[in-house]
């Protein structure tokens, strides 16, 4: 790729790929430290009990063992899970009178191999008094709940009333009602969790961490160690994924960091995928009570939902996310009134976080399900009901009744393009002819629409690039990539604006030592905050180069141009160019400048071919997008196989287009796989029934069809770019294409709604009952 | 993660690895393929106090056709039955369908066949096509039909000092056909059903021999002979299948687990043991 042509919108490799695919990539499971000490934990196995004793004589005697820390041990501070919450719901790293989850942290067992520890943390003995458990989130509200913290009276970790509006159906000639349950579900990164914390020589700590943000782990390692923030260093080498799991601070890393203090020695936690199903927080678990008002025409009057969230014991960011579901609970849609209430409970269970779309999923899982009943009961097409009331292409920029300012916005032209890809009317004909036929294997077509909210919140973010001697760059920027391909994403941006081929760009992320700032990679904000931090660093960059070039050149700043061969000289005088390298060298104030360069700095530079600065978005992007998904139902055994899969997602526009594949590809699998298969299940007790892979469904590309995504491209004015996030679209359109998409299959039986997962049982159950009733 | 501490003795006869199974007594075990012991082990599910690894003895992996068998020796893969040309009907139709490419490399046919878990897929197909299992002991060799050998749940019926050397699996000589049809969530996973069918044909496509098993829905893997009977002498039919299905169905005893319901897995066995008939029907030709 020379200098003359863009590089952006082409499918350029992803440069990281070689290293992690040949094994050369270093999680930090791999890292080579000496001397390095293992914790494992004791963690509970009763979902909610008194601790009556906790008893660690014989295992502090086994071979190895170095440590073995209960209760007040570390001294360690309770963990606050999010801002808005109370704080009595935080989380001591070792549950001391009382646990509250399968999985709380009884105790820890420090060793020198990890075998040992294993071995020894079998003989911590921990007697319980069971207490009765709570594991459903409406029923932790009800009157006379076993309550998880007696001390604050309820169960209730937030609640978001918005105020009753008794009008909210006004007009209506149809209410629909459903009540759904978006499932709980595992994040399961392929890297499970995990910390080595060692000390810095200077009575601080280096902490190499698996994790989405190292610099937002600075603030609670510190507040739970006794440290101070600047006495911490986070560095994430390779992750293995995160999905929205690895963003936050856990317990375990507070034990870690405080034990390898007290121990003097590196201290390393390797979470097992067993501890993983239960340890690292879960996604989604809301209950929907939802109404939709129509017009017999089809046209939506209001929605009224109340939401009954599950936070999981020592509540966290999940129970914040209701609020990402009011957010976007009007949609697509030209929804005059919105009337939303949510409660999130503290229940025995694993505590519920961010996970792949963080609340929004949810929003448009309940309408695109509320709507197709809709559709069903009025007798309207599900593609054509929605085209009717979505928020035309002219209204936008809008704000919505939710009080979400969508930036830009043209919803038929995805619907028409999926339908067009899909070959939707030939589709339906086949349906129909199969349904007359009666035949064993139905056809289901599920439709969504979609639009979701990225950079939610974290509107701002670092970036600096700074041009070396030898012409290199480095990149450096407060993201912090976890597979995502920000490697090569970035370098496209340097190499674009400075001409400088991107095997030359280094970027430097995911380290507190050498990134000042950051926000971290999360609610697809990376390209769009991130990468426009870089865009106009690079501008600044070159604009101080152009003066540069021109004092040293005795030429005007206007006139210095990048020429093809990426040097910067005057318009037209090809000869007289300089180098970015000698530039760089100029730029260094004097100090061993060469003499045939000339003087200097001119005067009021600063030294340094360098430029930083923070950039904000002030605001959100909104991608959209619509989805269409075809089922084939054995109706003997209610097996369900996904045939294909249609996406047409709009992230702006595109920088690397096979950059924005993968994440729609995998967006869509961890999408479907909450329609089919996954589903994390708790007995009345609160013992997990899906705490292994075994057990709990994930699929992998054997259960699944190559999908069929593409995009249209609807730039947003927030950003230089013009892009907006990818990474959780395709995960927000195709959970509702695929669970529409089945019961649209066995809508001529009678069927109207099924909850998630749909498996086979499921199915034939309703098939069963469909023709049991008729 | 980490196994309980055990002994290891790596075998190079399968005189050596019975003596050092019989020394140790019950919690001795035979390390085959390792794909569903090691697991255990590790998940402390499973503590032997020693190791018995079979896998340096050689001739075990013999994979060969022999007086009207088919010989599958203790180190033969799944992936070996996969790709062999020497498997037929449900023995050839069960081999993908084992766990995924990753266990089918490393785990054994005959290690599969002597955990006896009654979701395990092996046994199905071994009950169907009438097999036996060969043992070896201190006083010999002995031949143990597959259905005296499975036992129950995890139980078969060796000796403490006896390991499985190999399986055989009769090769029709006739019109034969068969099918192992299964359900499961995803790849890897155990089955939720699965049904295992054998038929063969005699002169005028009447049924001479039948054979019917399950996985996955009773104690151990089912052998449903009252369908079997059922089936012999009669002419292969959509109606008689299906009678068949029905007995299969009414044989087998599901539980309610996190896979579905037993009503619900019945009426799989009813298809799929329906279905897997009129197949190996159709493949008989």
């Amino acid at each position: 790729m020379t200098a003359s042509g863009s590089i952006l919108g082409h499918a350029v490799l992803r440069r990281e790929d070689p290293k992690i695919l040949e094994g050369g990539a270093r999680y930090f499971d791999d890292l080579p430290i000496d001397r390095m000490l293992h914790v494992v934990f004791v963690r509970s196995t009763i979902a909610h009990a008194e601790v009556t004793s906790v008893d660690t004589s014989e295992a502090v005697g086994m071979p190895g063992v170095v440590g073995v820390y209960a209760g007040d041990d570390l001294e360690l501070e309770p963990i606050q899970g999010f801002v808005m919450l109370p704080p009595v719901f935080a989380r001591p790293p070792f549950a001391k009178d009382r646990v509250r989850f399968v999985g709380d942290i009884v105790a820890a067992v420090v060793a020198e191999t990890r075998a040992q520890a294993v071995d020894a943390a079998e003989l911590v003995i921990v007697d319980y008094e069971p207490l009765p458990v709570v594991v459903d989130a409406e029923a932790a509200l009800a009157d006379g709940a076993e309550l998880l913290f007696p001390e604050h009276g309820s169960n209730l970790a937030i609640e978001f009333d918005f105020g009753e509006d008794p009008t909210v159906l006004d007009g209506a000639e149809v209410v629909i009602k459903q009540t759904m349950v978006n499932q709980r579900v595992a994040a399961v990164p392929m890297e499970p969790n995990g910390i080595i914390a060692m000390s810095d020589g200077e009575g601080g700590l280096v902490c190499h961490v698996p994790t989405q943000n190292p610099h937002g782990l600075l603030q609670p390692i510190a507040a739970a160690t006794g440290l101070d923030e600047d006495q911490i260093r986070v560095v994430a080498p390779a992750v293995g994924g995160g999905f929205g799991a690895k963003a936050g601070m856990y317990v375990e890393f507070a034990v870690a960091a405080k034990a390898a203090l007290v121990l003097g020695r590196p201290v390393k936690w390797t979470e097992t995928r067993s501890e993983n199903m239960v340890a690292m927080t879960q996604g989604r678990a809301q209950v929907q009570h939802v109404e939709m008002g129509l017009k017999r025409d089809g046209t939506i009057v209001g929605v009224r939902v109340k939401i009954y969230a599950d936070g999981g014991a020592y509540p966290t960011i999940g129970a914040f996310l209701p609020f990402l579901t009011r957010t976007m609970s009007q949609g697509v849609y030209a929804i005059p009134k919105v009337e939303f209430t949510s409660w999130s409970a503290a229940t025995n269970t694993t505590p519920l976080a961010a996970y792949r779309g963080a609340g929004r999923p949810e929003a448009t899982a309940f309408l695109e399900r509320i709507i197709d009943i809709a559709a069903d009961e009025l007798g309207i097409d599900p593609v054509q009901i929605r085209k009717q009331n979505f928020i035309p292409p002219e209204a936008f920029p809008i704000t919505t009744v939710t009080g979400a300012n969508y930036d830009v916005g043209e919803y038929a032209k995805a619907i028409d393009e999926a339908c067009r890809v899909a070959g939707y009317a030939e589709l339906r004909a086949e349906q129909a002819a199969r349904r007359e036929r009666g035949d064993v294997l139905q056809l289901g077509i599920g439709v969504s629409a979609y639009v979701e909210v990225t950079a939610g919140g974290l509107f701002q973010e670092y970036g600096a690039i700074e041009v070396h001697d030898d012409g290199s760059v480095s990149a450096t920027v407060g993201t912090s990539a976890h597979g995502q391909g920000h490697e090569t994403a970035f370098a496209m941006i340097v190499q674009e604006l400075l001409g400088i081929p991107m095997e030359r760009v280094t970027v430097v992320q995911s380290d507190t030592a050498l990134v000042p700032r950051g926000l971290g990679t999360m609610g697809s904000r990376s390209l769009q905050i991130g990468g426009s931090a870089l865009y106009k660093a690079s501008e600044g960059v070159l604009a101080k180069a152009r003066q540069l070039a021109a004092h040293l050149l005795e030429a005007n700043a206007d006139d210095i141009v990048l020429t093809d061969d990426g040097r910067l000289g005057v318009a037209g005088v090809p000869s007289s160019a300089l180098s970015w390298g000698e530039l760089a060298v100029a730029a260094k104030s004097g100090d061993g400048v060469p003499a045939e360069i000339g003087e200097s700095l001119p005067p009021g530079m600063e030294p340094a071919l360098a430029y930083a600065l923070d950039f904000n978005q002030g605001e959100a992007t909104f991608p959209f997008g619509a989805h269409i998904a075809v089922v084939e139902i054995d109706t003997e055994t209610g097996n369900v196989e996904l045939l294909r899969h249609v996406a047409v997602d709009d992230c702006g526009r595109i920088l690397n287009p096979m950059l924005v594949a993968g994440q729609q590809h995998g967006g869509i699998a961890q999408g479907v796989a909450q329609a089919l298969w996954e589903g994390f299940a708790y007995d009345d007790d609160g013992n997990p029934l899906t705490a292994n892979l075994m057990d709990y469904a994930m699929p992998s590309a054997a259960e699944l069809p190559s999908f069929e995504a593409s995009n249209t491209e609807t730039p947003t004015p927030l950003n230089p770019l013009g892009a907006k996030g990818i990474g959780e679209s395709g995960t927000i359109g195709s959970t509702p294409a695929v669970q529409n998409a089945v019961i649209d299959g066995l809508s001529h039986l009678g069927v109207r709604h099924l909850d998630m997962p749909l498996g086979s049982q499921r199915v034939w159950q309703a098939i069963r009952d469909a023709r049991t009733s008729a | 993660m980490f196994p309980s501490r055990f002994d290891y003795v790596a075998a190079t006869s399968v005189d050596e690895a019975i003596a050092a199974k019989g020394d140790g007594g019950d919690e001795t075990r035979i390390l085959a393929g390792g794909q569903s012991l090691l697991p255990m082990m590790k998940i402390r599910l499973a503590n032997p106090s020693k190791l018995v690894d079979i896998n340096g003895i050689p001739g075990l992996d013999v994979l060969e056709r022999v007086n009207g068998h088919l010989r599958v020796g203790a180190l033969v893969r799944h992936a070996d039955m996969v790709a062999s040309d020497l498997t037929f009907g449900a023995v050839e139709s069960a081999a993908p369908w084992i766990s995924d490419p990753l266990v089918r490399n490393r785990g054994t046919v005959c290690g599969s066949v002597s955990h006896c878990d009654p979701e395990g897929d092996w046994n199905s197909v071994l009950l169907a096509t009438g097999a036996d299992v060969v043992a070896r002991g201190p006083s010999g060799e002995r031949v143990i039909p597959i259905g005296d050998f499975v036992v129950d749940l995890f139980t078969n019926a060796l000796n403490e000092d006896e390991m499985v050397t190999e399986i055989r699996i009769p090769v029709p000589s006739g019109r034969s056909g068969g099918a192992y049809l299964k359900l499961e969530r995803k790849v890897g996973d155990y089955a939720t059903v699965a049904v295992a069918a054998h038929l063969e044909l005699g002169g005028g496509g009447v049924i001479t021999k039948a054979g019917l098993a399950l996985t996955s829905v009773a104690p151990h893997n089912l052998k449903v002979t009252d369908a079997e009977a059922a089936l012999v002498g009669e002419m292969p039919s959509e109606a008689l299948f299906a009678e068949a299905g029905e007995l299969a169905a009414a044989a087998s005893s599901p539980r309610d687990d996190v896979r579905g319901t037993a009503e619900w897995k019945r009426q799989v066995v009813r298809t799929f043991a329906r279905r897997a008939l009129a197949t190996a029907a159709a493949s008989a030709g």
